[in-house]
């Protein structure tokens, strides 16, 4: 089994246990090995980088300078995680003097960042490191008839990472067909939900995500695929108070991505902490 | 002799460490206020907020909550022909007015991040519930109540735990930080 440096991100142990429970389930299934990273901190989400960018790197870097510890790639299943983790280790394997101040940092920790690790996200790691058809020949209850709006979000396809194609990606749809799901054309799929503006501009958000729930149902979507706690937490938590504030009535449920993955491989729903949603899945999705 | 910089010159200065071009190879050709997806919030659009950056509007750029409604989807900034870093600008923007403590007022953002940032330094780890009351006593009583609500039925769906996790090495992360900053009130 491969072994990865798993930082699952604060999340992962709140709003969005589920993400955390069906990545454990299906990654074990699929021979993954994912080795939760030793007394990781918060990335600071955008927080950080509001105040300080040193302060901001510096956070970041401990998590990296872990997982390069251990020899290991860093994974996290959050886009919020991700793009930190992802640009705090290019620009400091760029910029020289910045990784010589943010090393004399780390060191009281007894850390060093050299930038040998990689850094990705676990949808990067099913598609890459798996594959469509190794997934595709895992799946014992294809999801057959089931209508998927893949959705991207953000910061996993922005700011670019390395060349690849930002504005119309494909690799997520072309995972959920491998399971049997059908995805439709979601042309809002990487239209952003508003992150944590929910919390500092409530109304600006809720508007950004009518707009999503609005796209999907319109391609009668039967259940949204989600890649990052923020977006799935705006999308599926706040979709009550969408319906209360633009009177709509949306009943769209979401799920992460390992969620839709465990339910083709034949996991039991609650391992795959299906069952904490608040909006109510449709019966047809656990058939 | 001491040269007094412009307001303009000392935004690019706050970039210099953000990559991509400075503002003032902007040409106002409004890809990114077209692009982003929370403008109707915003006093100004982010073309506008620039064109005011080169004219040294400091005090109207300062008032203003443009910044303050970014999302950091950075659709403007893969989008931008003038190779401009504008979500690097907005979060620039944001450093500069929380260091100087000017700001539009009743703004969320500011209050926010600074009780993010302090949560952190205690535990090490971001804890929602600990968050709450710094938003929601701005928040009407329909919102707060709607809130409230919400978070009730998270907790019973076991989505919401009691109490936050510290991280085992907290003091050194801590050191950490005050190798890079000065923590002040928050150490």
């Amino acid at each position: 089994m491969t072994q990865y440096g798993f930082y699952p991100g604060c999340s992962l142990e709140s709003l969005a246990v589920s993400y955390g429970m069906s990545t454990m389930e299906t990654t074990r299934e699929l021979g993954l090995d994912l080795v939760e990273l030793d007394d990781w901190n918060c990335c600071g989400a955008t927080s950080y980088f509001h105040v300080d960018q040193l302060f901001a790197y510096t956070l970041v870097a401990r998590n990296i300078a872990i997982a390069e510890r251990e020899g290991l790639d860093f994974v996290t299943p959050c886009s919020g995680c991700y793009m930190n983790a992802y640009f705090t280790n290019k620009y400091l394997k760029e910029d020289p003097d910045l990784a010589e101040h943010i090393n004399y940092a780390l060191a009281a920790d007894d850390l060093t960042l050299h930038g040998t690790t990689k850094v990705r996200h676990l949808l990067e790691v099913f598609i890459e490191d798996v594959g469509y058809e190794a997934i595709k020949a895992k799946t014992t209850r294809p999801l057959d008839g089931i209508k998927v709006a893949a959705y991207y979000g953000c910061q996993l396809v922005r700011p670019r990472k390395d060349g690849e194609e930002i504005e119309n990606p494909q690799y997520f749809e072309k995972l959920m067909e491998a399971i049997g799901a059908d995805a439709v054309d979601f042309a809002s799929k990487t239209r952003c939900c508003g992150g944590a503006l929910m919390v500092t501009n409530r109304k600006a958000a809720l508007d950004m995500v009518l707009r999503l729930l609005q796209d999907a149902e319109n391609r009668e979507t039967d259940v949204i695929a989600t890649i990052c706690p923020m977006c799935n937490i705006n999308l599926e938590v706040y979709q009550r108070q969408v319906n209360r504030e633009f009177g709509t009535n949306f009943a769209i449920p979401a799920l992460y991505f390992t969620q839709l993955i465990g339910l083709a491989m034949g996991i039991a729903p609650g391992r795959l902490g299906i069952g904490k949603e608040l909006v109510h899945l449709t019966p047809s999705l656990l058939a | 002799m001491a040269v007094e910089l412009s307001f303009s010159e000392e935004i690019n200065n706050l970039l210099y460490a953000s990559g991509g071009n400075p503002v003032t190879t902007c040409i106002q050709c409004g890809t990114c206020a077209g692009t982003c997806p929370a403008v109707e919030y915003m006093d100004h659009t982010p073309r506008q907020l620039i064109g005011m950056i080169g004219a040294n509007m400091k005090e109207e750029v300062l008032a203003s909550n443009t910044y303050w409604s970014c999302s950091s989807c950075y659709h403007c900034t893969v989008r931008c022909p003038a190779g401009i870093n504008i979500t690097g600008l907005m979060y620039g923007l944001q450093r500069f007015a929380m260091w100087r403590d000017k700001q539009a007022e009743d703004l969320i953002g500011p209050e926010f991040t600074e009780s993010f940032v302090k949560m952190v330094m205690r535990t090490g780890r971001a804890f929602e519930p600990a968050l709450a009351p710094t938003y929601v006593t701005k928040y009407g009583t329909r919102e707060m109540l709607e809130e409230v609500r919400t978070a009730s039925a998270l907790f019973f769906k076991g989505r919401m735990p009691m109490l936050p996790k510290k991280i085992k090495r907290l003091e050194n992360l801590r050191e950490m930080v005050r190798r890079v900053i000065p923590l002040g009130g928050a150490s």
